[in-house]
């Protein structure tokens, strides 16, 4: 799946990275906790996250992920966008809950990496 | 590279929202210095999780990152208020974080296990009330 067709999958918003729409993703890993995700996403590109802070862009960076998608309407500051465009991770704000946006991605055949 | 490179960088205590920019800028170094993806990876999450945990716990420290030709060495020296209770410490979800470090994402007792399992070599030395440094070695 394509960073552009997981956002159109979750009606989600692009915050950064249009230009890396077309990167294509198989492994995703889902926390709020960024040592949870330190510990067992690191074979995964997309972090789904509900927690909103720099360290989540800091975390994704750490383990190569290309795609961070915010759940629940979070939406990152102009910081953590400034921080993720000089680390070219894309950026996908979505109001779905974690489990829905998690459900939707695993029905177009995405999975869980760890 | 035949000699040892080395870099030291001093961590800020007081400022979560820039902790991680040491290990951000070692794993651009590596990068450069094309050491393989894997050993990176593994270097910047153990390093990570430590100057996360320098600054949640110890007000801030020094890291020493060395570079030879067979390993990657990370020693991470704090003057915080030491360990109580390593094999505590080193159990997962063991945490003595702040409920607002919590909040933060971290906090959850993966910290210590986190390097120890992302790095080939780990020693850990703490005064209580001294500080503490944690050795880690990454074998290329």
């Amino acid at each position: 799946m394509t960073i552009r067709e997981m956002q159109r999958a979750l009606n989600a918003q692009f915050l950064y990275g249009e230009e890396l729409a077309d990167l294509d993703v198989q492994f995703v890993f889902s926390a709020d906790m960024m040592s949870d995700v330190l510990a067992y996403g690191s074979k995964c590109s997309v972090l789904i996250t509900g927690l909103c802070n720099p360290q989540v862009v800091r975390t994704a960076e750490m383990l190569d992920i290309v795609c961070i998608i915010f759940v629940r309407g979070k939406m990152p500051d102009d910081n953590m966008l400034a921080l993720a465009r000089s680390k070219s991770i894309a950026v996908l704000a979505t109001e779905h809950y974690m489990f829905t946006a998690c459900g939707i991605l695993y029905e177009n055949g995405l999975r869980g990496g760890a | 590279m035949s000699e040892q490179l080395t870099f030291t960088y001093t961590i800020d205590g007081n400022d979560f929202t820039r902790a991680g920019e040491a290990s951000s800028s070692v794993k651009n170094k590596l990068k450069m210095l094309g050491v393989g993806s894997d050993a990176i990876r593994k270097v910047a999450i153990a390093m990570y999780e430590g100057e996360i945990n320098m600054v949640i716990h110890a007000d801030g420290g020094e890291i020493t990152v060395s570079v030879s030709d067979n390993d990657i060495t990370m020693v991470l020296a704090d003057k915080g208020p030491g360990i109580p209770d390593i094999s505590k410490a080193m159990q997962e979800g063991y945490s003595t974080a702040r409920e607002e470090v919590r909040s933060l994402g971290f906090g959850a007792g993966m910290g210590l296990p986190n390097m120890k399992r992302f790095t080939d070599e780990m020693r850990i030395d703490t005064e209580l009330g001294k500080g503490t440094t944690i050795t880690m070695k990454v074998h290329l």
